[in-house]
C-alpha cells in the first residue's frame, strides 16, 4: 500500500483560517472554540461586508472580554438581517432600541454593570456599540459624541459602507463623493454625490482625544481582530471604524468583496491606521499605491464616471483626495522598510 | 420627618430614598433643582451606589436609561416640556420595551413662543406613549408618588412618568413628611428585572415583530395599564400601611356627595379649586370637585361613579387639543358617556397664566347657570385677538404674531394676572 504524503497547504501562512500555527498565533475565526456571536442562518446579502466584520469583531470582543459581553445595536441591516423574532443570530446578551441612540444606550448599560460590579451582585461585563455608517455619522451622532466626551467605557464598532442600504441604498455623510445613491443621482452637471468637505468620523473620534481610535476594513481580518483585541484590553471610550463593502449598494460582485475593501486601502481612498488619544500611532502601509481608477472601475456607483466620455476631472479629484489620505496618515511605505 | 423645603428637593430625596442605581440629566427648566439635588448626594456619597450621568440631551437621557435599565437598573431621569419632545421616539422605545424608568415630568408649556411657565401640554402630548402617568397635586403627593411609582413600574415592567406643576410645585417650599429609609425599603423591595441582559443567559432584546405579532405585542401593552388600573388603588392602600398616610389611586373627590356641579382637573390647581369650592359652599352652592391622579391608564370606571351624580361637570384643564378643544375633557366625556351630563370645556392657565380664585369662582356661577359655551378659554383677553386678526386681515406681512400681540398689550417682560 503506497502512501500519499500529505501536504499542509496552510503552513506558515497567517491566514485567518489556518490552524495550523501555533495557538497564540492563531486568529480568534480559527480557534474551534471560538463564540459565534454572530451565528449562521442570518438574512445578510451575499458577500455583506457588513455580516463579515461584524462576525470577526464581536467574536473578537467575545474572546478578549472573557465571554462577558453585551451588544447594543443601532437600527439598521445589522440589526434586520441578524434578528426579526423569533429568530436571533445573536449568541450574545443584544440590545437594539434606536436608530439614532446606540451609543447613548450602551452608555446606559455599562453604567448599571458599574454599579452591579460595585454592589457585588455582577462581574466585569463590557459593552461594545455597533452601527452602520448612517446611524453613526448622522442621526446617532450626538450620543455618540456625548459618549466620546464623558469617556464612557463603551467600545463603539461603526460597520461603513457608505450609505443607507437597509431603506435602498440613500445618501449619508459617509458616501465618498460621486458615488450614485438613490438620493444621489448620477444626473446633471455634477453627477452622483456632491464633494463635500469630507466627515471622516474616526478623525472626529480623535479630536475628542479618546483613548483609542482605529480603522480597518475586511479585508485584513487579523488586523481587524488585533484591533478589536487591543481596544477592549483598553477602559474608557474607544472607535473603531470599519470599511465594509455593500454588494447591492456598490453594485460590485458578491465574490469582490474583500477584493473591493483591499483596493479602498492599496489606493488610499480608505487610510488604515490607528489611534491614541487623538494622535496617530501606527498606519498599515501600502506597499505600490494604485490608482483609484482600480477601485472606483468594479463598481456600479461610479459606473457614470467611465463611459463613452470618462470624467477625467472627477476621477482626478478622488485621486486626489486618496493622496492626500497617503500624506496625512503616512501610509506610503518608506523604501527599505 | 417634617421639613420645610423646595418641591424639587423633596422629589430629589425621595429618589434617592429609593435607592437608585442610574440617574441621567439633561438640564431643562423648571426640572433642574431635582437632578442638582441628585447630582449633589451622588457626589457627596449620600446617595451610594449610584451612577450620575450629565448626558448631552434629552433624547440621550432617554437613551441611557433604556440601556442601564435593560441592564438591570434601577433607573430615574427627568425632563420637562421641549425636553420631553425632544426624547418622544426614546419614550416610546422604553414602553415599548417594557422598561420600568421612573421619569418625573415638571410640566410646562410647548412652543413655540418659547415659554418656561406651567401648563399640562408635555406630558398630555404623550397621553397614547404607553407610560403610566401620575399627577401630583401637592408637593407631599410628588414625593409619595414617586416612591410609589418605583414599584408600581417594576411590579408590572411599565414606566412611569410622575407630574408636577413646573415652578408651582417644582419651586414651592412646602411642609412635606420626609420617610424614613427604613420605611420606604419596607415598601419598595430589590428591582427583579423580567427581561435583562446578561451573559449567563443572552437573550435578544428589542428585535422586530411583523404584522403577525405586532397588534398582541401592543395590546400587551393596554393590558399591563388595565393591571395598573386594579394595582394603582391597591398600592395606595399598601403605602397608607407603611407611611399612614392616603396618597395617590386613580381619583379623588371633594365634597363630591351632593354636588351638582362637578369640577373636574390635575395637578396643584386642584388646592385653588378646593378653596373656591370651600366658599361657593357656605354661599349654598353646591359644588364638588374631581382630582385625576391617573391620567394613564385613564380611571373610566371612577371618573363615571364620581360624576354620575351631578347634572353638570367643569373640566378645567391646562392643556389644548388645537383645533378640538380639550384633552382630559375628551377622555372624561368617553367615561361619562349616555349619562346625559351637560360638560364643559375650560383651558386655563396656558403658558403659566395665574388661574384666579375668582375667575374660577366667576366660571363656576356662570356653569351652574348654564351659562358656559361648550369650551372656554379662562380669562382670554378678546380684544388682544381680535386687533390681531385684524392685523392680519390688512397686511399680508403682518410679522411675528406673537410679538405683535405683546406690543399691542404694551407689556415689559411678562404681566401676570
Amino acid at each position: 500500500m503506497s502512501l500519499q504524503p500529505v501536504k499542509f497547504y496552510q503552513t506558515g501562512t497567517f491566514t485567518v483560517g489556518n490552524r495550523l500555527l501555533a495557538p497564540e498565533e492563531r486568529s480568534v475565526q480559527a480557534n474551534m472554540q471560538r463564540t459565534n456571536s454572530l451565528n449562521s442562518g442570518h438574512r445578510a446579502c451575499q458577500g455583506c461586508g457588513e455580516a463579515l466584520g461584524a462576525r470577526y469583531a464581536i467574536d473578537a470582543a467575545m474572546n478578549a472580554s472573557n465571554r462577558q459581553l453585551i451588544a447594543a445595536n443601532a437600527t439598521g441591516c445589522l440589526e434586520v438581517f441578524s434578528t426579526p423574532y423569533p429568530e436571533t443570530s445573536w449568541q450574545i446578551p443584544w440590545i437594539h432600541s434606536l436608530f439614532g441612540n446606540t451609543a447613548a444606550v450602551a452608555t446606559g448599560i455599562a453604567a448599571a454593570i458599574k454599579i452591579k460590579k460595585q454592589k457585588g451582585q455582577g462581574g466585569d461585563v463590557r459593552v461594545v456599540a455597533q452601527g452602520g455608517d448612517g446611524g453613526t455619522t448622522d442621526i446617532g451622532f450626538g450620543c455618540l459624541s456625548g459618549m466620546f466626551e464623558r469617556n464612557d467605557d463603551v467600545l463603539y464598532i461603526c460597520y461603513d459602507n457608505g450609505g443607507y442600504m437597509n431603506t435602498g441604498v440613500q445618501r449619508s455623510s459617509a458616501t465618498p463623493p460621486a458615488a450614485r445613491t438613490a438620493t444621489t443621482m448620477p444626473l446633471g452637471p455634477e453627477p452622483g454625490n456632491q464633494f463635500g468637505q469630507g466627515k471622516f468620523l474616526p478623525a472626529i473620534a480623535m479630536a475628542h482625544e479618546i483613548p483609542y481610535v482605529a480603522t480597518a476594513t475586511v479585508a485584513d481580518l487579523r488586523d481587524l481582530e488585533y484591533k478589536v483585541t487591543h481596544a477592549m484590553s483598553i477602559r474608557g471610550a474607544r472607535y473603531i471604524h470599519i470599511l465594509v463593502p455593500c454588494p447591492l449598494g456598490w453594485g460590485t460582485a458578491s465574490h469582490d468583496t474583500i477584493r473591493m475593501a483591499r483596493l479602498a486601502k492599496e489606493t488610499g481612498i480608505f487610510p488604515v491606521f490607528e489611534a491614541e488619544y487623538g494622535v496617530v500611532k501606527s498606519a498599515l502601509a501600502i506597499r505600490r499605491p494604485l490608482p483609484v481608477e482600480e477601485y472606483l472601475r468594479p463598481q456600479k456607483r461610479y459606473a457614470h464616471l467611465f463611459g463613452k466620455s470618462p470624467a477625467v476631472e472627477t476621477i482626478a479629484r478622488i485621486q486626489a483626495l486618496a493622496d492626500k489620505n497617503i500624506r496625512k496618515y503616512g501610509l506610503q511605505a518608506r523604501k527599505g522598510a | 420627618m417634617l421639613k420645610q423645603c423646595e418641591g424639587s428637593h423633596a422629589v430629589a430625596e425621595a429618589v434617592a430614598l429609593c435607592r437608585p442605581e442610574v440617574i441621567c440629566a439633561y438640564p431643562i427648566s423648571p426640572q433642574t433643582h431635582i437632578v442638582e439635588g441628585l447630582g449633589e448626594m451622588c457626589k457627596s456619597g449620600e446617595l451610594a451606589d449610584c451612577e450620575f450621568i450629565n448626558v448631552e440631551s434629552e433624547f440621550a437621557a432617554m437613551s441611557v436609561a433604556i440601556g442601564s435599565s435593560a441592564a438591570g437598573a434601577r433607573t430615574y431621569t427627568a425632563t420637562a416640556s421641549q425636553g420631553l419632545l425632544y426624547m418622544v421616539e426614546a419614550v416610546y422605545n422604553a414602553s415599548g420595551l417594557g422598561l420600568p424608568i421612573v421619569m418625573t415630568v415638571a410640566n410646562r408649556a410647548i412652543g413655540a413662543p418659547i415659554n418656561i411657565w406651567n401648563d399640562h401640554s408635555d406630558s398630555l402630548s404623550q397621553r397614547d406613549c404607553g407610560w403610566i402617568q401620575l399627577f401630583a397635586e401637592t408637593n407631599q403627593e410628588a414625593l409619595d408618588l414617586h416612591i410609589q411609582a418605583f414599584k408600581l413600574a417594576e411590579e408590572l415592567s411599565l414606566p412611569i412618568m410622575v407630574c408636577m406643576d413646573g415652578f408651582i410645585l417644582t419651586h414651592a417650599y412646602e411642609r412635606v413628611d420626609m420617610p424614613t429609609q427604613e420605611q420606604v425599603d419596607a415598601f419598595l423591595p430589590p428591582y427583579e428585572p423580567r427581561q435583562v441582559l446578561d451573559p449567563a443567559e443572552p437573550v435578544s432584546i428589542g428585535a422586530m415583530v411583523g404584522p403577525e405579532a405586532f397588534m398582541e405585542v401592543r395590546y400587551l401593552a393596554h393590558a399591563k395599564q388595565m393591571q395598573a388600573l386594579e394595582r394603582i388603588p391597591q398600592m395606595a392602600e399598601e403605602f397608607q400601611k407603611v407611611f399612614g398616610r392616603k396618597i395617590g389611586g386613580l381619583t379623588h373627590t371633594y365634597c363630591g356627595e351632593d354636588a351638582e356641579t362637578m369640577v373636574v382637573a390635575m395637578g396643584s390647581v386642584l388646592g385653588t379649586i378646593k378653596d373656591v369650592v370651600d366658599e361657593m359652599r357656605s354661599a349654598g352652592h353646591k359644588v364638588g370637585v374631581l382630582g385625576i391622579t391617573s391620567f394613564r391608564p385613564f380611571p373610566l370606571d371612577a371618573v363615571r361613579e364620581a360624576l354620575k351624580g351631578c347634572k353638570r361637570f367643569v373640566i378645567l384643564e391646562k392643556s389644548l387639543a388645537v383645533g378640538i378643544g380639550g384633552i382630559v375633557a375628551t377622555n372624561v366625556r368617553l367615561a361619562v358617556t349616555g349619562l346625559g351630563l351637560q360638560g364643559y370645556t375650560v383651558v386655563a392657565g396656558l403658558g403659566g397664566r395665574a388661574i384666579t380664585k375668582k375667575s374660577l369662582h366667576a366660571l363656576f356661577i356662570r356653569a351652574g347657570r348654564g351659562e358656559l359655551g361648550p369650551l372656554t378659554f379662562l380669562d382670554l383677553d378678546w380684544e388682544v385677538i381680535n386687533r390681531q386678526l385684524e392685523r392680519e386681515r390688512l397686511t399680508r406681512r403682518s410679522g411675528p404674531a406673537a410679538e405683535s400681540m405683546l406690543r399691542d398689550l404694551g407689556t415689559v417682560a411678562s404681566k401676570i394676572a
